[in-house]
């Protein structure tokens, strides 16, 4: 217990963790730093064990090996003491059918035990969401809502959201977007697990993409743009000469005077210059897109960047 | 008939569905009924066997509520329809309702229904494929039940005329179950009205049959009686039911066009939108969970107890004269008075049934679990241990209150009948004494909770172990090792014993010991992922 209340700059740390359920192997020595005050994107296709991790650090699963540390804690030890300090939205939202969702969202506020009702009533209005319902005529959206509003009404130092969102409709996302810009703004921290690659690009400052149990790739979204290949669209006045033998340059196209291609981030300069000599009239040029990120990384393409892993 | 398009392919649908549990029902109703039906023969072969029966038993009021008029008790027919008659009227009623909700509402509130009708199906096909299945199902339970009776040796007429009785009796539930479909949006409220409504149609056929009035033809229970099976018999008042069943089903067709699918007749009601200050911890929530079941089991369960102590004076008469069943009762109380002997074996019966609210209420932690409604719980500074243990608090006060409530009901109402108030107190004491037995087998169930979670079932082997060496040990002769492995047989059979506290004590430890073991197993296990 003595290391719970210890002065980290990490909420959370996790190296080399494998998790097995019988012969199935959930993670295999996955890495995961979030560090405190950030809000941390944490992605990756289903059955890549985010969920498997999350339920790692909240004590419910038991680590086969590696190490975890949460808010300073051992997970799986201090579990209870460290559950005041956090906060917690399943990805399936399953709740008492006999329950209202305002009680739902009292007594799971009671048990953490810092329950602010201003805040509450102002969360119901902001979610649009009626607490007199009974838990069992909700749909997934508003179950998902119910377990929002009791996550973001307390004032737990730690949110650990397992892909809040896959159920709220485009208003309710962006209520949710603005609720985790100003609980950044308070200096908490975030991990937030999540399909919709627009709202990680939208909020996080840092994201790891996890799969098959590792990680992949770690760092804010302007390093992993880095590591990929910005997409060039170019008029030019002549036809372009030796573009085609430039390294680290692909999918080349040409198309009635327009060229187009992707490029590796160290060699667009000389990509710059075969454009130039030959007289460039138009340019669009985009970094990738986390879409594009997201699909590389699980694309084909994925086994030939193994040293894109940082 | 474009609304009923597609009810054939229902019809199938249905039947793929519950290929297994419409023979279960059949089996269960009819085996229950064939078991008591065949050891009812031996019993009364004499002429002065029936005759005592049909003076003590035809004669009791407390038989007469829960069995219905006392017809034709001087033949063995009427002796085995006076028998098994709530048990089959029940349990067919009960069937009835329970499938025809299965296939209405219960699709419905879970969008199947909207699936299907989205497709090239009739507005009302669900219903009519429902209501030929389910009727399907009762006539074959009556039809089982006719077979049961042929096989015990009884006339043919008779045991025609009782099936075809039976059988009506769930042609009126399956109408009920249909309208009840229609009433509410939610199917544990369908299922709530379609059970009051069978309360309220037994209750006014007992209440008729007492007092001989015509409140016995306000009910189709009381008509379905009404057949006089092994009597003067006559068939018109089987078709009471029968119509009252197909008029149920057209007034359910009807109620369909005046609502919406999904919705019922009756809106919803809002619930408190916050939480009252009972609702702020792991005790309060496991109360709450539990309040409705502990209601419904405490009611059943005072009930029952009422129906045994009523008995109590009857016992007597009705064993008294007759040598078969006091060879049965002597044999088992070593001496002891019959009223206590009977006493004492239908107080562990009665504690062997409430254990099921112990056992039930034991296995919702496993529930709970896979479900993933614990996750959000845990992840908040309550501990699985404290989580369980205060599940398990209203467990053990859930198990002191259903069998409070079996020994209430059972002195109550042997007080009445015996005119002796000290019996209240004297038969809830007596029926307590099982509690460390109730809480060995509920402990059973958290030591698989903890170490075996995905056999957490086999706690309902255990309860049926320990009711098969209960109810069936002497009759089956089981080795004395086997016997005493029952808690039941390990606690003192008050009042036909003495009270001892040293097996209550050990069995106590042993409760202890075993829930212990199973928060051991909990700390240490990973929790399901759904």
């Amino acid at each position: 217990m003595a290391t719970v209340g210890r002065v980290t700059t990490n909420a959370i740390e996790i190296s080399g963790l494998v998790k097995e359920f019988g012969r199935f192997r959930a993670l295999d020595g996955l890495d995961l730093t979030v560090r405190t005050g950030e809000v941390h994107g944490f992605l990756g296709p289903n059955g890549s064990g985010k969920s498997t991790t999350i339920r790692v650090l909240l004590g419910l699963l038991r680590a086969t090996a590696g190490e975890a540390r949460l808010l300073g804690g051992d997970p799986w030890r201090d579990a209870t003491s460290l559950h005041r300090r956090l906060a917690y939205v399943p990805g399936d939202v399953n709740l008492w059918p006999q329950l209202t969702g305002g009680e739902v969202i009292d007594l799971l506020g009671r048990l953490r035990g810092d329950l602010d009702p201003t805040r509450r009533a102002e969360l119901l209005e902001r979610f649009e969401l009626d607490p007199t319902k009974r838990a069992r005529t909700y749909s997934k959206g508003n179950r998902q809502k119910v377990a929002l509003v009791a996550a973001l009404a307390s004032s737990a130092e730690l949110l650990v959201l397992d892909e809040p969102t896959s159920g709220l409709d485009p208003l309710m996302e962006e209520v949710f977007q603005e609720c985790i810009r100003e609980i950044r703004a308070e200096g908490r921290t975030v991990l937030l697990s999540s399909h919709i690659l627009a709202e990680v690009e939208a909020l996080c400052d840092r994201v790891s993409i996890i799969r098959s149990g590792r990680t992949v790739q770690v760092g804010t979204l302007d390093d992993l743009r880095q590591l990929t290949r910005t997409t060039v669209i170019a008029r030019t006045a002549r036809p372009t000469e030796g573009l085609d033998e430039l390294p680290g340059l692909g999918s080349l196209e040409h198309h009635d005077g327009r060229v187009r291609f992707d490029v590796d981030p160290e060699h667009l300069g000389e990509a710059m210059a075969v454009l130039g000599r030959a007289g460039i009239t138009s340019l669009v040029s985009h970094p990738p897109t986390l879409e594009e990120l997201f699909l590389r990384e699980y694309g084909d393409r994925v086994e030939r960047h193994p040293e894109a892993t940082p | 008939m474009t609304r009923f398009v597609g009810t054939g392919t229902l019809v199938r649908l249905i039947l793929r569905r519950d290929r297994r549990r419409l023979p279960i029902w059949w089996f269960a109703q009819v085996g229950l009924v064939a078991v008591s039906a065949i050891s009812v023969q031996g019993l009364y072969d004499t002429p002065q066997a029936r005759a005592t029966y049909a003076a003590t038993v035809g004669t009791s009021g407390a038989s007469i509520a829960m069995s219905g008029p006392a017809v034709a008790l001087d033949t063995i027919g009427g002796i085995t329809v006076f028998e098994v008659t709530s048990t089959a009227m029940i349990g067919v009623a009960l069937m009835a309702l329970f499938l025809a909700l299965r296939h209405t509402r219960t699709d419905e509130e879970a969008g199947r229904t909207e699936l299907l009708r989205a497709g090239v199906m009739g507005r009302q096909a669900d219903l009519l494929a429902t209501g030929l299945v389910v009727g399907a199902a009762c006539l074959a339970v009556g039809f089982g039940v006719t077979l049961s009776f042929l096989a015990a040796g009884l006339p043919t007429s008779g045991s025609l005329l009782y099936g075809v009785s039976v059988a009506s009796v769930g042609l009126s539930f399956t109408g009920v179950g249909l309208v009840a479909a229609q009433v509410t949006e939610h199917a544990r409220g369908a299922v709530g009205i379609g059970l009051a409504v069978l309360g309220v149609a037994f209750l006014l056929r007992a209440i008729g049959d007492v007092a001989e009035n015509a409140l016995t033809w306000a009910s189709p229970i009381g008509w379905a009686q009404a057949t006089n099976a092994f009597g003067d018999e006559r068939w018109w008042p089987a078709l009471l039911p029968l119509l009252l069943g197909v008029g149920l089903a057209v007034l359910a067709g009807w109620l369909t066009t005046q609502r919406d699918i999904g919705s019922g007749l009756v809106a919803p009601r809002p619930g408190p939108p916050a939480a009252s200050r009972w609702l702020a911890g792991p005790v309060g929530l496991a109360a709450r969970l539990q309040r409705t079941a502990l209601v419904g089991w405490a009611a059943g369960m005072v009930v029952l107890g009422a129906a045994f102590g009523s008995l109590g004076e009857d016992v007597q008469g009705m064993i008294e004269g007759n040598p078969e069943l006091e060879k049965v009762f002597t044999q088992s109380s070593g001496g002891a008075s019959i009223v206590d002997a009977y006493f004492g074996t239908v107080l562990m019966i009665a504690a062997l049934i409430a254990t099921g609210f112990t056992v039930s209420s034991v296995t919702r932690l496993r529930s709970e679990e896979t479900s993933l409604r614990v996750e959000p719980l845990l992840a908040t500074p309550l501990g699985r241990v404290r989580w369980a243990s205060s599940s398990l608090v209203t467990t053990l006060l859930g198990t002191v209150v259903v069998l409070a409530a079996t020994g209430l009901g059972t002195g109550l109402a042997y007080a009445a009948v015996a005119r002796d108030a000290g019996q209240v107190w004297f038969l809830t004491g007596a029926t307590l004494a099982y509690l460390p037995a109730a809480l060995v087998l509920g402990a059973v169930g958290v030591a698989l909770f903890g170490w075996a979670p995905r056999a957490g079932g086999l706690v309902w082997a255990a309860l049926a172990v320990c009711v098969v060496i209960g109810w069936l040990g002497e009759v089956l002769q089981l080795p004395d090792a086997v016997v005493r492995l029952s808690p039941y047989d390990r606690t003192p059979q008050v009042p036909l014993t003495g009270l001892d506290w040293t097996p209550l004590l050990v069995l106590t430890a042993v409760a202890v010991a075993l829930t212990a073991a199973g928060f051991a197993g909990l700390r240490r296990r990973d929790l399901a992922t759904g």
